[in-house]
């Protein structure tokens, strides 16, 4: 693979950079002038542009964020709220923009209240990441003294406010529906649907667009370059770059943005400029293509591209753009149970096959971890998975709220289809067969 | 702060971590100000306070080790950590030490994968964790040799909102807000801490830190913020 993989950076391309979060750096390197650029179109040209670049939501679902702006209701108040909640196990890519480019994401952020006309903007950072609030409010504050924000934005016509809302620590408020009612001042609850969308309903049942924080931080560059240069790369709906967040079992962990469905996970992991490798030389066993609710991939799909539609097709997701790489030493079974343990902590608790598939799940994992299974616990479990989501398929049946409850099984139903005499295996020992886990001295980090 | 929202219930959060911020962790008497402050019960304050992990509705410990043990973690030795400090600190998760020095926490993912395993103290990030660069970060806390990096439990952002609400020209709901930030005194600070009288209230208050770390230090020429309602509330720090 050719080294121009790493490239062009997009998002990325202050990071490492002296004091990249203030704002002379930023100034210094084209920042603000997409947004200059967009106050001398109207805003319909502005979100025609978007539409054309053909981004699609970085946040996890993958929705086209054109479109996403044009079922925005036509009524004022209207309100963007940026999805700052980064939770999903093994992504980091979000928690990296917001400490090292924060004025992207105010920019971006900027752009696109101009081009739906939304007046209030609201920021929400997740709560733990107490340096990146410190950041992102340091660089609004010099935001407004440049004039960026406020009244008359740059000299022009447009007047916006933007208010940075730290939250509190629930994986849940990831969830744009889940995230309004905490917003609102509320327990962090995924409200009912229909209506389906917040563009109809949002905040204060106002129309309300939420957007991903790596999506929102390509606005400058799209506004900038134009949308043709963002849809030159990449291609089908799977355009622009990406930022992939690699963790795991792999030499170098970190995160890589890389032109859309051009690599494939084979190039990710073994590339030696990008993750170098499985470590120490062990054996791929398995990978997560895409946050812990994705189903597990084996070595058999080290082909398939980082494109959205090929992941789908493949019978994962491209998620939130995390991929954890687990070698041959690694447990399959404590792996799915931390998963189900995670989802048991954060479910909300509103809906019973969440709340108690969950929690049953994290018990009968340990079990079977800890080495008190059963050779039964195994239909046991894709029984209980079946309740949870019907059919135990992806994408999965919803028989939740949101989409929390039914990504329990993925991990847990995954791991019982690929290493099914692992865990036999642990019965028929009455323990864990694999070498607790190392610390990781020899890595070199990215 | 709640005048930077349409609806004053959206500041409860934000207002529960001042709360945080200068008792240590959210008190009875807090959830009670911010009841009052918001036109809310007590009740309701503390049923939305509980359901957030952040929150805590009991005294910690000076320092907040939170330990994330989920899967990028988990796979780089991050209970093999989690063992060595519950034996150096003779505390297990969700428990605090005898000398109310550390609180220790399971943590679900902190998003800093790419430097697994990771912790935090009091929300800020340790990266590259092992057990030896644990023994020596556990000597710098006790020792105090990380007053700038780490603040006290509870402080989430040290820069202050330099300016109220500008856009005159929004929707009819952002003037008002804006005319009611414009004309209102600095809602929740004084009111908190005025009341913050009792002696077991102030005995959790640690000193306040006043050097910011390095990266946050604002540019000489904007030291100089524009007055506003929220000003004042900078200028306490």
């Amino acid at each position: 693979m050719s080294p121009s993989k790493l490239g062009p950076q997009i998002v990325t391309s202050r990071f490492g950079r002296a004091a990249s979060w203030t704002l002379e750096p930023y100034l210094a390197s084209g920042g603000y002038e997409g947004l200059r650029k967009a106050l001398s179109m109207s805003p319909e040209e502005v979100h025609q542009a978007v539409s054309n670049s053909s981004i699609l939501g970085r946040g996890g679902a993958g929705f086209d964020a054109g479109r996403k702006w044009g079922m925005l209701r036509k009524a004022q108040p209207a309100y963007l709220v940026v999805n700052g909640d980064e939770s999903e196990p093994a992504t980091f890519k979000d928690h990296a923009l917001i400490e090292a480019d924060p004025h992207q994401l105010i920019e971006g952020a900027l752009i696109c209240a101009y081009a739906i006309n939304a007046a209030r903007v609201f920021l929400f950072i997740r709560g733990e990441m107490a340096l990146g609030i410190e950041r992102v409010q340091a660089a609004l504050n010099e935001a407004y003294e440049y004039g960026a924000v406020g009244e008359r934005v740059f000299g022009s016509d447009f007047s916006v406010d933007v208010v940075v809302h730290p939250g509190a620590g629930a994986y849940i408020c990831g969830e744009e529906t889940a995230l309004l009612e905490s917003l609102e001042g509320k327990r962090g609850y995924p409200r009912i649907k229909p209506p389906y969308y917040p563009a109809a309903i949002g905040l204060y049942g106002a129309p309300t667009v939420v957007n991903n924080v790596e999506t929102l931080s390509n606005l400058p560059f799209i506004m900038r370059n134009g949308a043709e240069a963002f849809f030159s790369l990449g291609n089908g709906h799977s355009r622009g770059t990406k930022i992939m967040a690699l963790s795991g079992h792999v030499r170098r962990p970190g995160n890589y943005e890389l032109v859309f469905a051009d690599v494939t996970f084979r190039d990710l992991i073994y590339d030696p400029a990008l993750g170098g490798g499985v470590r120490e030389g062990r054996e791929l066993k398995a990978f997560i293509p895409g946050g812990v609710s994705a189903p597990w991939f084996g070595p058999e799909q080290l082909d398939v591209p980082l494109a959205n539609e090929k992941i789908a097709e493949a019978g994962s997701m491209a998620g939130s753009g995390a991929v954890t790489v687990m070698d041959e030493t690694a447990c399959p079974v404590r792996a799915a149970w931390r998963i189900s343990r995670f989802f048991h902590r954060e479910s909300c608790g509103q809906c019973t096959p969440c709340r108690e598939g969950s929690g049953w799940v994290d018990k009968v994992m340990r079990r079977i971890e800890d080495g008190y299974g059963r050779t039964e616990d195994l239909d046991l479990l894709l029984d209980i998975c079946d309740n949870i989501a019907p059919g135990v398929t992806w994408p999965p049946a919803q028989t939740t709220i949101c989409v929390l409850g039914p990504s329990i099984p993925s991990s847990v139903a995954w791991a019982i289809r690929m290493f099914r005499d692992d865990f036999l295996e642990h019965v028929k020992q009455g323990g864990c067969p694999f070498p607790p886990d190392r610390l990781p001295t020899s890595l070199a980090h990215a | 702060m709640v005048a930077l929202y349409p609806e004053k219930r959206s500041s409860l959060i934000p207002l529960l971590h001042l709360v945080q911020e200068q008792d240590g962790y959210v008190s009875p008497e807090g959830i009670e100000d911010v009841a009052e402050l918001l036109g809310l019960t007590p009740a309701e304050v503390r049923g939305t306070a509980s359901f957030y992990d952040m929150f805590h509705l009991e005294p910690v410990g000076r320092y907040l080790v939170a330990v994330c043990t989920n899967i990028a973690c988990m796979l780089a030795g991050a209970y093999e950590l989690l063992e060595h400090i519950e034996s150096t600190l003779d505390a297990h998760p969700g428990e605090t030490t005898a000398d109310e020095m550390f609180t220790l926490e399971e943590a679900e993912c902190l998003a800093l994968c790419g430097n697994a395993p990771c912790l935090t103290v009091n929300w800020r990030y340790f990266g590259d964790m092992t057990p030896e660069r644990w023994d020596q970060l556990a000597e710098d806390l006790r020792a105090g040799r990380l007053a700038g990096e780490v603040p006290p439990h509870g402080t989430l952002c040290r820069v202050r909102r330099s300016v109220g609400l500008l856009a005159g020209g929004g929707p009819q709901e952002a003037r008002r807000a804006s005319r009611k930030a414009a004309t209102a005194p600095p809602p929740a600070w004084p009111d908190l801490n005025t009341q913050r009288t009792t002696p077991a209230a102030a005995s959790t208050v640690l000193p306040e830190v006043t050097s910011q770390p390095e990266g946050l230090k604002q540019p000489e020429g904007l030291k100089k913020q524009p007055g506003g309602p929220m000003h004042e509330e900078g200028s306490r720090q």
